[in-house]
């Protein structure tokens, strides 16, 4: 490699490292916000200040019990300093009214800042059948569609809504698929979760619209729990879309959210996600921490599907997974995760067979830039009754420059003689001879490296709903922006 | 159009380019043989920039410019134009897709718009007839489970697409059956005008039974050892390079 090549290459790098996060600025809306810590007296606050029933407040006290004898775990390959979770805010709620009759209602400096990130509501509202509810600071400030679906029997809208007006939904499923004690994190979330989005399909419906919801931390120092649940009856389908930005922040946030899928008999769920906290500045300080469980379970002859670009986050720890229940059921995971600067991804899926003649795909795509640190991670077990199952997993790794690292853990349990399980990972570099052949025909380097990078993605992009794949790519390019990457 | 003085380049301490002189002007094409090794796919890269090549003496001026100066992104801007040997795959990416980014950015350096998609593909699908390019080529990823003969054919049709000033065409020919390399030659024809220029890159004769060279140049040793009219090329298939050499040994 000749000097001159040698330099713009670190030019490059360097323009990675440096390039700034585009979404960083805090938008200045009053908040009611509690004191911050975790103790029996906030869980109650929290249950109180939503107003619920005494189930619920039962419900997050038993979780926040099991938490205190919980210890965060250790096994992930990142390291990052611990949370002082007496230093969290558990509580904020944008000080406005909560329901909107119409999205014109909005706040106009909230309106300011999702045009700043480029999503237009009034065009969403428009554009394609996109009901969006979105969620600020814990609480659902707008939700639009609602009349529309409501004549389908269709329920979206946030949770703290669900939990007044179904109470008998929530109460059926809530802590089914992600029971309060299945981690640490989702006994944190469990217990204080502050909102998320609640939606119901009934038997046999066909959702006529993705249903999406952008969530964003906005409070300093404010912690966000998301719960999502979502519940697909009998024949019914839907496709649910989750995209998140962050401002910019010194300090670490924390981000514990839940989401549980539930596909009754021959449902198809598709949750599609567009990922993109904070992830920290260019020496690596500040950041979102996502430490994310993500479950759902499938009954017979029904489908689930993940998607997910990830490019946010200082710290990544999320492994959307699938339960297959029922017999003939099938799970997907479609993954992107980009780590740059310094930083740190484990993430991956698990796929638990069950069910006869179950089947799963999946298909994670990682790429790595500058320091960072990126890790699949997934299991794959296929239980002794699971029999004549199928799994076909592909993990691909792309590194850029050479101070990034990748690696790949999958985990294999088979129990039964008659299931099949295909397992196929590669791990490349950007070919010199790759961005020569671009740059011969006029493209520069970082065109080159993009269109290199998206082309990589396509099997995966391809599965995101046609509006968040425009967006899903040009994430990409801005998080690897100069980068090479 | 592109004047090479005293061209000297090579990899590391490896010198392959010892004094290289060669003058082409619009509306020429010029045919470079010479036996394996002798430097030919070495001189098509120096000219289009590959950094391996660390060029160590002499000039390349195309239309007044310093072209070792330039990037070879910038050098593709300027309109030169490189056929790979081994054309590259990159997966994922469409062939319409690569052609639509690779003529965006040409158009970006000049200073013009981009073209409307419909015009795009009116134009892709006339120079594919001109190639005998089959349906379904466009969507196809980039090289990517091409033959040998697509993948040259593939090069072509960027050529056609771009419409460059200086087109090197490096070993078009190799791994062409005779029919590919009749279509392949005649689109290069076709191409021809007063205002552009070709260098064809050869071991053999055969390629230029079809693209008739107005002068053909031995390539031996890192130098050009004989210049000729298209006989020459008629002469080095009868004899073989054997005689040259050895004449241009004796000097």
């Amino acid at each position: 490699m000749s000097e001159k090549k040698r330099q713009t290459e670190e030019e490059l790098l360097e323009k990675v490292t440096s390039a700034e996060y585009k979404y960083g600025f805090t938008t200045d809306i009053e908040s009611d916000t509690i004191p911050k810590g975790l103790s029996e007296d906030v869980v109650r606050i929290i249950s109180a200040k939503k107003n619920e029933p005494e189930w619920m407040l039962e419900y997050r006290l038993t979780a926040y019990k099991a938490w205190l004898e919980m210890k965060e775990p250790e096994w992930a390959n990142v390291t990052y300093d611990k949370p002082n979770y007496q230093d969290v805010i558990y509580y904020s709620a944008p000080k406005q009214k909560p329901v909107l009759d119409s999205l014109d209602d909005l706040d106009p400096e909230m309106k300011k800042m999702f045009d700043k990130l480029g999503i237009s509501i009034d065009e969403q509202n428009k554009l394609a059948n996109v009901a969006v509810d979105i969620v600020m600071d814990s609480v659902s400030v707008a939700t639009s569609f609602k009349e529309k679906l409501g004549d389908l029997g269709i329920i979206f809208c946030s949770i703290s809504d669900a939990i007044q007006e179904h109470p008998e939904l929530v109460k059926k499923y809530l802590g089914t698929v992600v029971p309060h004690r299945d981690n640490f994190f989702s006994a944190l979330n469990s217990a204080v979760f502050s909102d998320g989005s609640f939606c119901y399909i009934p038997k046999g419906v066909k959702c006529p619209m993705e249903l999406s919801t952008y969530f964003r931390i906005n409070e300093a120092g404010t912690g966000q729990f998301e719960r999502t649940l979502l519940i697909a009856e009998e024949g019914s389908q839907v496709s649910y879309l989750e995209g998140c930005t962050a401002p910019m922040r010194d300090e670490n946030q924390l981000h514990a959210a839940v989401v549980e899928l539930i596909a009754l008999d021959n449902a198809d769920i598709k949750y599609s996600t567009v990922q993109n906290w904070y992830p920290g500045n260019a020496e690596g300080v500040g950041g979102v921490f996502n430490f994310v469980t993500k479950r759902g379970i499938c009954y017979k002859n029904a489908k689930i599907s993940w998607t997910q670009v990830e490019t946010g986050s200082a710290v990544t720890w999320k492994y959307p997974s699938c339960i297959l229940k029922g017999d003939n059921s099938i799970g997907e995971f479609f993954s992107v995760a980009v780590t740059n600067n310094f930083q740190q991804a484990d993430t991956g899926t698990k796929m638990i067979h069950l069910g006869k003649n179950t089947k799963s795909t999946i298909i994670a795509k990682g790429i790595s830039a500058g320091e960072s640190n990126g890790n699949y991670r997934g299991l794959v077990r296929i239980a002794k009754g699971a029999t004549n199952s199928r799994n076909f997993s592909q993990c691909d790794s792309l590194l850029m420059g050479d101070k990034c690292g990748s690696h790949t853990f999958p985990y294999i349990e088979v129990k039964n003689n008659s299931s099949k399980i295909e397992h196929e990972a590669t791990t490349s570099k950007i070919g010199e001879d790759q961005l020569f052949y671009c740059n011969q025909r006029g493209i520069g380097t970082e065109e080159a490296i993009a269109l290199i990078v998206n082309g990589y993605c396509k099997d995966v992009l391809n599965q995101l709903p046609m509006e968040f794949a425009v967006e899903a790519q040009k994430l990409l390019e801005i998080s690897l922006e100069g980068s090479v990457g | 159009m592109l004047k090479i003085k005293d061209l000297k380049a090579g990899i590391e301490d490896n010198q392959i380019l010892n004094e290289i002189n060669l003058e082409v002007n619009a509306g020429e094409v010029h045919a470079i043989m010479g036996p394996n090794g002798s430097g030919k796919s070495t001189l098509a890269a120096v000219i289009a920039g590959k950094d391996e090549y660390e060029v160590v003496g002499g000039s390349i001026d195309f239309e007044g410019e310093d072209l070792l100066e330039l990037s070879p992104e910038e050098r593709a801007h300027k309109g030169v134009f490189l056929s790979f040997q081994y054309p590259v795959e990159i997966p994922g990416i469409s062939v319409s897709n690569f052609i639509k980014t690779s003529i965006t950015e040409l158009r970006k350096a000049t200073g013009m718009k981009p073209i409307p998609t419909k015009d795009l593909l009116k134009m892709m699908r006339d120079k594919m007839k001109l190639l005998n390019i089959k349906n379904g080529y466009l969507s196809r990823n980039m090289n990517e489970g091409f033959s040998g003969g697509e993948k040259k054919r593939n090069e072509i049709f960027q050529m056609a697409m771009l419409d460059p000033k200086l087109s090197i065409l490096d070993e078009t020919d190799s791994g062409l059956d005779i029919d590919a390399l009749r279509i392949v030659a005649n689109g290069v024809n076709k191409l021809k005008s007063k205002n552009n220029a070709t260098i064809v890159i050869t071991h053999y004769q055969r390629l230029l039974d079809y693209i008739i060279p107005d002068f053909v140049h031995v390539l031996y040793d890192g130098k050009i050892i004989k210049s000729g009219g298209k006989e020459l090329a008629h002469e080095l298939d009868e004899r073989g390079y054997d005689w040259i050499t050895k004449e241009a040994n004796k000097k």
